[in-house]
């Protein structure tokens, strides 16, 4: 029988309020798991803040604290200075902030983080969208992508703008640990925040997380799409540990972009030509990628 | 004890160290600069074992210090203008989390122009977010008063940010004699914070929240009530102090020689000073002048008002900043703490010293002296070229 490799204590409680299908409620339960209950996390608005509960209640095990959308980063250097200075010993903490709140109001907040060293793990679920608002466009939004900011209508075509490259950004302050996550491969997820919970210093994550509302798609559909997102390269699961890549999904040949695209409603609109120049994209980054772990 | 040379903004520092600050952070910002550069002395030199976390922004720096109060640590931070300006959000957050951050600020005018001389703009737009309002007519006040606003800020019934004004150049860069009480003794006036009821690691709990109408309201009242047991706790700590020390800076308004008064001035910050030889020189002569300054802004003193109210019929309120569209800020506070009291005297608003030009005794004498002579214009700027500008009020 295969070894079970994901921890089975619950940190993150049935009594939510993410809709069905919700990655980034699935994103932390995974991060949770892999952290354990001497965790600290804080969290900006975004569809977190509801997904919690109101007051009086909470859905997590750990204790949380509340922050404005742009200072998850300086939120998490005061949580450890604290800790430092009250002598409070194994601790993690953990900003969790979506693509929103981190890699657009937040970036400089991340940015000053990361520079200084913050001990602490930094997570961005990434959904693609300010969803707690109503699915306008971030910067995180993938190029075509339907959202109530950038419509699909006479001429246009969703957002015209690529995706930011948030792990570029992170990865310019070389911070001691950054990886990939899906909650689709959850032993993978696990496994990367087990590693970075026994690293100091500052430790960063991108998570894949879909949003069925946002990305129109139905909801019992989460786990195929992101599943599809790394097999066909969109999102490629790899950790960089002091400089060094690791890729640590390769699942042989990538299948086609379209394959994801078709699940989505977000992108039914694109045509063929659409679908070739993204697909030309994720070859070549695919191939970047793989460069950058060999070394060449 | 010992006396120390120092400026306002050493006194910031020394006062935050003898405090035994735990997390410090802070964005530098003309005049504010000396005061973190010296916290960051003294915390290198292992003198003050405190955390210095060097943020990339002022709305960084109060984020730094409202999470590290979550976790039960005290902080400091200081800053001037627009890094105020910067972090007003933050403050909200301050206030509504029951973070008892302490923060200097020195007065400096806002932007633009460009402008490094002090008035009051900074600190009155901050005046709604829940913030404790200090301001120090000199070094020594700010020093004791930062003290002070610990004891206050982490008063279990309190629990609410305060911040300690000095004017930009009048304290932050001028040496005064200060006292500087010894370790023991700040240590006997303020124990360590009491670290109840903040958010425990390993407990779940959350604190921020989001909440519908049925609770949110509960919880701003929360914050109303807390400030108005401000005056009460304030006169108890500053008793302490004064056992201990021997000084004492007259609660939340100083007198003086207000108490036959025919016609006060009510001031802040250092045109106090200035105004107090103004007030000698005309007793001399014969006119009865007082004054009243407010050490607290917020929770506005409207008790003491009402009282001095009583007492005298001719009030000329002096605001180092103007409310556009409205009055100066204290003056405005001071009209509606009057309203509701049974003594209506004679009101009149005094701008003067905005973007540092100077307060003289001549503007002091020329307030006393429209003030003594009857009702004038409710809004008087007294600094403008003569004739002076005089905007009505309606
Ligand atoms: C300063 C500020 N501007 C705007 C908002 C409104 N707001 C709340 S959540 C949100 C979107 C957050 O998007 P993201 O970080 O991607 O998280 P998601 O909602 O997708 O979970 C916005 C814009 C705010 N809370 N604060
Ligand atoms: S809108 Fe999307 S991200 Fe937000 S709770 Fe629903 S599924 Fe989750």
């Amino acid at each position: 029988m295969a070894k079970l490799t994901i921890p089975a204590p619950e940190l993150m409680r049935a009594g939510h309020s993410a809709c069905p299908g919700c990655a980034p409620a699935l994103a932390m339960r995974l991060m949770l798991k892999g952290l354990g209950p001497r965790t600290v996390v804080s969290v900006p608005a975004c569809c977190w803040t509801v997904i919690d509960t109101p007051y009086p209640t909470t859905a997590l095990g750990v204790a949380m604290l509340d922050n404005p959308i742009e200072s998850t980063g300086a939120s998490i250097s005061g949580l450890r200075a604290a800790a430092d200075a009250l002598g409070i010993q194994d601790l993690n903490i953990l900003g969790f902030a979506g693509d929103g709140g981190t890699a657009d109001i937040g970036l400089q907040a991340l940015s000053g983080m990361l520079e200084r060293r913050t001990d602490a793990i930094y997570a961005m679920y990434d959904n693609e969208a300010y969803m707690n608002t109503g699915v306008q466009r971030s910067g995180s939004t993938p190029l075509g992508a339907w959202t109530t900011t950038t419509p699909v209508e006479d001429g246009a075509r969703g957002k015209a703008e690529p995706k930011k490259d948030i792990m570029g950004i992170v990865l310019a302050h070389r911070p001691v640990y950054a990886a990939t996550v899906n909650p689709s491969f959850p032993e993978d997820f696990v496994r990367k925040v087990e590693k970075a919970r026994v690293l100091r210093g500052p430790r960063f994550f991108h998570i894949f997380a879909p949003c069925p509302p946002g990305w129109r798609y139905a909801s019992d559909r989460t786990i195929e799409i992101g599943k599809r997102a790394t097999d066909c390269g969109i999102f490629p699961l790899y950790e960089v540990e002091e400089g060094r890549y690791h890729v640590t999904r390769k699942g042989g040949a990538l299948r086609p972009v379209s394959e994801y695209f078709q699940a989505q409603g977000r992108f039914s609109h694109l045509g063929p030509e659409d679908v070739a120049r993204v697909q030309a994209q994720v070859t070549a980054d695919w191939e970047r990628l793989l460069r950058l772990e060999n070394g060449t | 004890m010992t006396l120390k040379v120092m400026s306002g903004n050493y006194a910031q520092s020394y006062a935050a160290c003898l405090a035994r600050v735990q997390v410090i952070s802070a964005y530098p910002i003309t005049p504010q600069t000396s005061i973190v550069e010296k916290l960051a002395d003294l915390v290198a030199s292992g003198e003050l074992p405190a955390q210095f976390v060097k943020v990339e922004s002022e709305h960084s720096a109060m984020q730094v210090c409202v999470s590290a109060s979550a976790l039960g640590a005290r902080t400091y931070t200081a800053t001037s203008s627009q890094g105020l300006l910067l972090m007003h959000e933050l403050l909200h957050w301050a206030a509504g989390m029951r973070a008892p951050v302490v923060m200097g600020v020195v007065n400096r005018s806002v932007a633009p122009p460009w402008s490094l001389g002090a008035d009051h703009a900074d600190t009155m737009s901050q005046r709604d977010t829940g913030w404790i309002q200090f301001y120090a007519e000199s070094n020594q006040e700010v020093l004791d008063t930062v003290l002070q606003a610990y004891r206050l800020a982490e008063d279990p019934a309190i629990r609410l940010p305060a911040m300690v004004s000095e004017d930009a150049f009048y304290l932050s860069h001028t040496l005064e004699p200060v006292e500087v009480p010894d370790q023991s003794l700040v240590d006997s006036f303020l124990p360590a914070r009491d670290a109840r009821a903040v958010l425990v690691p390993g407990v779940a709990a959350r604190l921020g929240s989001f909440t519908g109408p049925q609770q949110y309201v509960e919880f701003r009242r929360e914050v109303a009530k807390a400030m108005e047991r401000v005056p009460e706790a304030l006169r108890q700590i500053e008793k302490d102090y004064q056992s201990l020390t021997g000084r004492f800076h007259g609660g939340p308004v100083e007198y003086y020689r207000a108490g036959d008064a025919e016609a006060v001035l009510v001031t802040m910050g250092t045109m106090t000073t200035t105004a107090r030889t103004v007030v000698d020189e005309m007793r001399a002569e014969g006119h009865r002048v007082g004054l009243a300054k407010l050490r607290l802004f917020r929770p506005f003193p409207a008790t003491e008002i009402r009282e001095l109210a009583r007492r005298t019929d001719r009030i000329g309120v002096v605001d180092r900043s103007f409310t556009f569209g409205a009055a100066g800020a204290a003056a405005t506070e001071v009209a509606a703490a009057l309203y509701s009291g049974p003594h209506h005297p004679v009101l009149s608003n005094f701008i003067v010293g905005i973007g540092g030009r100077e307060v003289t005794p001549n503007h002091i004498h020329a307030m006393f002296d429209r003030l003594l002579a009857g009702k004038g214009p409710e809004v008087q700027w007294m600094d403008l070229p003569l004739p002076p500008e005089e905007v009505a009020h309606g």
